[in-house]
């Protein structure tokens, strides 16, 4: 593995390699080791573009932990908010000997154009781009699934993933959508058809507008942020009226079978697309999301930087 | 499994020396051990941990009660990490009681530069400080690179540097049996 | 090599459209002779070339005044007879805008003292192309620069009365409005061709009903007021079949297509290198099929380049960080003769038709687009068919480079130009 731009990048032996990885390297922290040691001397940065603390921090600590030298470059505050554009920003991350950038930006696309557009040599992990993807999300969301629900082994086969909410602004449902597909899961889409994208009856997965009929035979729901502002476009009337629609709450979620996860990428907006009641339950997993996050993102960095410059 | 093509090389040793080997290893860590009361195997995966479960299991049958046996995986303390695409990582297994003032025989199947070994010194040495650690291996090759030997030996094996050593285990590859193989 | 004004040149043994190989001689600015066994003071080997009337490009942005990084005047005139070109239309959108006499003789001026093709300026139509008050049309029609086209390009006349109103007021001078047809509430952010690629690339969409509700909205319009409408860089298989519908009511309207709107398809854009990043975006496949089909029947009347220069710096960046469009001059005959004609769906003569007689028509030229005979202004293009070239892009005569045919291989290539009898281009090399 050079780069991680996009879910789609992952081949089933890939994505189960980095599962098998992570699921290895968590063993590794629960039994005490506190800093592993394959990305001595290599030099990961972190390039936000955008505000995101938890991403941000998820990969500082995976960087770390693998004794990588960690840089972090957020565009708050840095030559970026004088208006340096990305390519002079990689030109100098370049110069400075980055191994890898872990970039986060509000452009879909530019972790593909830092890879590949000959600024920079070295890997590119996409931390989120834009409405495009956030394959490590989709990496931790596959790795918490198969915990709860495959005993960490193997792959997704019949599981029934249901993801809600607004899909059409969503990288992680996109990631989602793709790796959940490579591993054999079933992946169902749930929002009011403004905020499904265009197209979307093309991708690989089931469509619905109903949230009530889709809870039944869901083994996992996950459900995604939805920004209140959106109502100010027209996409839905008003905040009450997504949430009766598309939220999850406690009557909704006791429909769903006994051994059925409820997952969140985080941040939560509570009482919008889920209830707090819901969000404390013993059904969700979203801090264990969290602390695998590590795990994931521990194992793409080893597996980008571990070995020799390309595969 | 079977086999894709023929087996290249010839065989030296059989399953049944592999058998006596072991219980012979067994014997000899048990009578220098002083009766494997603080004893903890740790294979190196793949095929060393499987010899040190084998291990295990013969000393609990000379000893009478269960031997502690885990794996250490070696893969992330390699000196060679870089030279190849990153490898897989293998499971590390800690016993319940650790490795912490224990008395710790590594196991593996085939000594050779000492580099494995010195690899897995240090993996070890991320999980506690054993009160002593000693080296079992089933087959001694030689072409040592670095100051290290083995405490335990299955069997000495002069090889040259360009035959291939390759030990079969039924846990593996269906089949137990060490062979040598001429490098083309 | 020596040439005046007063040399004369013969072109051997070229073949005339889809004619066969002949002489022609040029003399005094005009076509003189042709025929067989012809000489000259000097010749051009004309062999297995085709001979077709200069094109006449509609559509084509030249920068100057304001964006002298991207293209000049000049280097754009040059970069126009590279391609065959005999006269362009510098669009409005330059700073300041061309909304005043002043900025269109200025324009006008420029391209007369670069002397390699005919700078037609075009005029905006609203004030600072801002779509809220008309400019004055009037005095930049009545100006040096004789302005007959209008248009607001790269920004919609979308105020439905205002389009009314500038179609109508128009008439007087014999102009037409070129419609930048793109409705701009659907496709705020819009970054390309709305489809399953955008979905999946996560890049906001530009369906295609935004560009063919503003165009059946505009010839509805044009019949209402009974003006002449022109459509700039058509791109989808609706928008062909509104014109199509319009033109069998005996609507007055012309339309055009962008060579890279007839060779690209959306998919390029997953490479998310923003060379391919232009408005109107590229579409799908069955797009392109409609539009090369449309050209092909004449309800696209003819092809423009939307020739749109930019500096590396804005093309070398992120996506959504880029500048909209693509250089066109100097590949445009290349990719009509390889989308169009060696495809089958036309011949020479319809290549002189879209490329030359037609716009020249829209565009009220009437030095241009004249048939090649003897007395015609000596206005032509010599193209090689059995030629082809790697498009590199740091060779363009262009200022600029974000030409989206780099690294690949066009066929055919410019071997002559000739403007008003003097050869712009000769052996494939600028001759200025």
């Amino acid at each position: 593995m050079k780069h991680l731009l996009s879910a789609a990048d992952l081949s089933y032996e890939d994505a189960i390699l980095v599962l098998d990885t992570a699921k290895q390297l968590a063993a590794a922290t629960e039994q005490g080791v506190g800093k592993l040691p394959p990305l001595r001397g290599r030099t990961v940065v972190n390039l936000f573009y955008e505000d995101s603390t938890r991403t941000r921090i998820s990969f500082e600590a995976a960087a770390k932990r693998l004794s990588a030298d960690v840089i972090n470059f957020s565009a708050k505050g840095s030559s970026v908010s004088k208006g340096e554009s990305l390519k002079d920003t990689a030109l100098t991350l370049e110069a400075m000997g980055a191994d890898a950038v872990v970039i986060r930006h509000s452009s879909s696309g530019a972790p593909h154009r830092l890879a590949n557009a000959g600024w920079i040599s070295g890997g590119v992990v996409n931390a989120g781009d834009g409405t495009h993807e956030h394959p490590t999300q989709a990496l931790l969301d596959a790795y918490t699934l198969r915990s709860h629900l495959r005993n960490g082994e193997g792959d997704l086969k019949g599981v029934n993933v249901t993801i809600v909410g607004d899909v059409l602004h969503s990288r992680v449902a996109r990631s989602n959508v793709l790796l959940l597909n490579t591993l054999g899961a079933k992946v169902r889409l749930v929002a009011p058809p403004t905020l499904l994208p265009y197209g979307v009856e093309d991708w690989d997965c089931e469509v619905s507008y109903d949230l009530d009929a889709s809870l039944e035979g869901s083994d996992a729901v996950m459900m995604l942020r939805v920004q209140r502002e959106r109502m100010n476009a027209a996409y839905f009337p008003n905040a009450h009226e997504y949430s009766s629609r598309y939220g999850l709450n406690v009557t909704r979620m006791n429909r769903l079978a006994e051994s059925a996860v409820v997952m969140h990428p985080g941040p939560m907006n509570r009482g919008m697309e889920i209830s707090a009641d819901v969000a404390d339950s013993q059904r969700s997993v979203i801090v264990e999301q969290v602390a695998n996050g590590v795990s994931v993102r521990m194992a793409v960095l080893y597996l980008i930087l571990g070995g020799s410059e390309s595969m | 499994m079977t086999h894709d093509f023929e087996p290249k090389g010839h065989v030296v040793l059989d399953s049944s020396d592999i058998s006596r080997a072991l219980t012979r290893l067994a014997h000899e860590i048990v009578e220098r051990t002083q009766g494997a009361t603080n004893l903890t195997l740790m294979g190196i995966p793949t095929r060393g941990a499987s010899l040190a479960t084998r291990l295990g299991e013969k000393i609990s049958e000379i000893q009478g009660n269960p031997v502690s046996v885990g794996a250490i995986d070696i893969t992330m303390y390699r000196d060679d990490l870089r030279s190849r695409p990153a490898r897989a990582l293998l499971p590390t297994t800690i016993p319940p009681e650790g490795i912490e003032g224990r008395l710790v025989v590594l196991v593996d199947d085939v000594l050779f530069s000492g580099r494995t070994i010195r690899a897995a010194l240090d993996a070890l040495s991320e999980h506690g400080r054993p009160e002593l650690v000693q080296l079992a291996v089933l087959v001694d090759r030689g072409h040592r690179e670095l100051p290290i030997r083995a405490d335990y030996v299955g069997k000495n094996l002069p090889t040259s540097r360009s035959e291939k050593i390759q030990v079969n285990l039924i846990e593996h590859d269906g089949v137990d049996e060490v062979r040598i193989e001429r490098e083309s | 090599m020596t040439s005046s004004a007063k040399t004369s040149y013969v072109i051997k043994d070229v073949a005339i459209l889809d004619g066969k190989p002949t002489d022609i001689v040029i003399k005094d600015g005009v076509i003189a002779e042709i025929g067989k066994g012809l000489t000259a003071d000097q010749t051009v080997n004309g062999s297995g070339c085709i001979a077709l009337p200069g094109l006449v490009d509609l559509h084509t942005h030249l920068r100057e005044p304001g964006r002298e990084d991207a293209e000049t005047v000049l280097s754009g005139s040059r970069a126009a007879a590279m391609g065959g070109f005999t006269a362009v239309h510098a669009m409005a959108n330059t700073n300041p805008v061309a909304d005043t006499a002043g900025v269109v003789e200025q324009v006008w001026r420029l391209g007369q003292e670069a002397g390699l093709v005919d700078v037609r300026p075009v005029g905006a139509v609203t004030m600072g192309l801002e779509g809220t008050a008309l400019a004055e049309l009037g005095a930049m029609a009545d100006s040096a620069a004789a302005v007959r086209v209008f248009s607001d390009d790269g920004k919609c006349v979308h105020d439905a009365a205002l389009m009314r109103r500038a179609l109508e007021y128009v008439k007087a001078f014999d102009g037409v409005v070129a419609q930048h047809a793109q409705e701009p509430r659907l496709t705020e952010g819009a970054q390309m061709n709305e489809g399953v690629i955008s979905g999946k690339l996560g890049l906001a969409g530009w369906p295609a009903v935004a560009e063919e509700a503003i165009i059946a909205r505009d010839v509805l319009l044009a019949h209402h007021v009974g003006s002449r409408l022109h459509v700039c860089h058509l791109s989808t298989a609706g928008s062909v079949e509104i014109i199509r519908w319009a033109k069998s009511r005996g609507i007055n309207v012309t339309a055009e297509v962008t060579p890279h709107h007839l060779y690209f398809t959306d998919d390029v854009v997953e490479s998310y290198d923003p060379i391919f990043k232009v408005n109107p975006p590229l579409r799908t496949k069955s797009d392109v099929a409609a539009v090369r089909a449309g050209l092909a029947d004449g309800t696209i009347n003819i092809v423009a380049t939307d020739h749109a220069p930019h500096p590396s710096e804005d093309k070398d960046c992120e996506w959504t960080a880029a500048a909209f469009g693509m250089t066109g001059l100097e590949s445009a005959l290349s990719v009509v003769y390889e989308t169009m004609v060696q495809t089958g769906l036309m011949n020479w003569a319809a290549v002189a038709d879209r490329m030359s007689v037609a716009p020249a028509q829209i565009g009220r030229v009437s030095t241009q687009g004249q048939p090649i005979e003897v007395g015609s202004p000596a206005n032509l293009v010599i193209f090689d068919p059995r030629a082809s070239q790697e498009v590199d892009a740091r060779k363009t005569v262009s200022a600029s480079r974000n030409t989206p045919y780099a690294g690949r291989t066009l066929p055919g290539k410019v071997v002559a130009t000739f403007y008003r009898g003097k050869p712009t281009v000769l052996n494939g090399e600028l001759n200025a």
